[in-house]
């Protein structure tokens, strides 16, 4: 192994300690920023990742849409319905909760990983090396154009959808409010919108 | 000596840590927030998968590049849409706890 292989396998594990330290950091912490935080750094590891598995224009992809549009969009979410304190204070006290994620996780682990050791993988005969993004635009628009129009169509209506979901029952806000403080805990049965 | 990055089982196994990680976050997380970044994690390991086959097995490398660009796609959608469920339900009860949103709980 030369020099320089051994930078690449050196960077190779940075990679994956970054996937793994990130993922850990999001399902074990109990603010919900750091929470997000842990997230953006997972999404750089697995960019790292897909450079290594030889897509340079999947790595681009992987930081502009998970780590610029979708933590942005997550960070909106905190915006919303968040208090610091409240949320670090409450703590998982519910023990059924942790045993259950502790025990399903181990199981998925344990039997996906024996699936993956004792599979003996087969590469496909016809080999064709061309990982370029010209390669990758003619597919899109010749052997894959309805689901790349499909997909277009599902972005545009996700889109729409949320805008109207989020406007709704903006007029009457301020009354709902009024409502749950004077009726403390009880909450409103009637149609809010 | 053989080189870790040169090999299915490495990508394989980062995959599958993603997806069991995503489980676990998606289980114990006591907010809304928190269980959407679970299922985005579970997405990303799936992507993952794909592109490892992509180089290492399949035919042609453009399709596992397409299958996880659709993933990152169908991603970005279903982060609008639950960001938008999320604020509507914040209205209405004014908490993103899943204990507490519990008005059909049988």
């Amino acid at each position: 192994m030369t020099f320089y292989q051994t930078i690449a396998e050196g960077l190779f594990f940075a990679f994956i300690l970054l996937v793994i330290l990130g993922s850990i950091l999001t399902i074990r912490t109990k603010i919900l920023m750091h929470t997000v935080l842990g997230l953006a750094v997972a999404f750089l590891g697995t960019a790292g990742i897909y450079f290594y598995l030889g897509s340079m224009f999947l790595t681009l992809m992987q930081i502009l849409i998970y780590v610029g549009a979708i933590c942005i969009v997550l960070v909106f979410g905190i915006m919303v319905g968040y208090t610091p304190t409240e949320v670090a204070d409450k703590t998982i006290k519910d023990w059924r909760n942790k045993f259950l994620a502790i025990f399903s996780a181990t199981t998925a682990f344990l039997l996906l990983i024996a699936c993956v050791l004792k599979t003996d993988w087969v590469p496909a005969l016809a080999e064709n090396r061309d990982f370029s993004i010209t390669h990758l635009g003619e597919e899109f628009l010749y052997t894959y154009c309805l689901a790349f129009e499909l997909i277009s169509i599902v972005l545009l209506v996700a889109i729409i959808g949320s805008i109207i979901l989020a406007r709704g029952g903006r007029e009457d806000e301020y009354k709902t409010i009024e409502h749950l403080r004077s009726a403390k805990g009880n909450y409103p049965n009637d149609d809010a919108q | 000596m053989m080189m870790l990055s040169n090999n299915l089982n490495t990508y394989l196994i980062l995959g599958v840590f993603l997806l069991v990680a995503g489980i676990y976050g998606l289980i114990q997380h006591k907010s809304f927030i928190g269980m959407l970044v679970s299922t985005e994690l579970v997405l990303n390991g799936a992507g993952v998968n794909f592109m490892a086959f992509n180089r290492f097995l399949a035919p042609d490398p453009a399709v596992g590049q397409v299958i996880t660009l659709f993933i990152m796609g169908i991603a970005a959608a279903e982060a609008a849409i639950v960001v938008s469920f999320i604020l509507a339900v914040f209205r209405r009860y004014q908490s993103i706890d899943p204990n507490e949103v519990k008005e059909l709980h049988g």
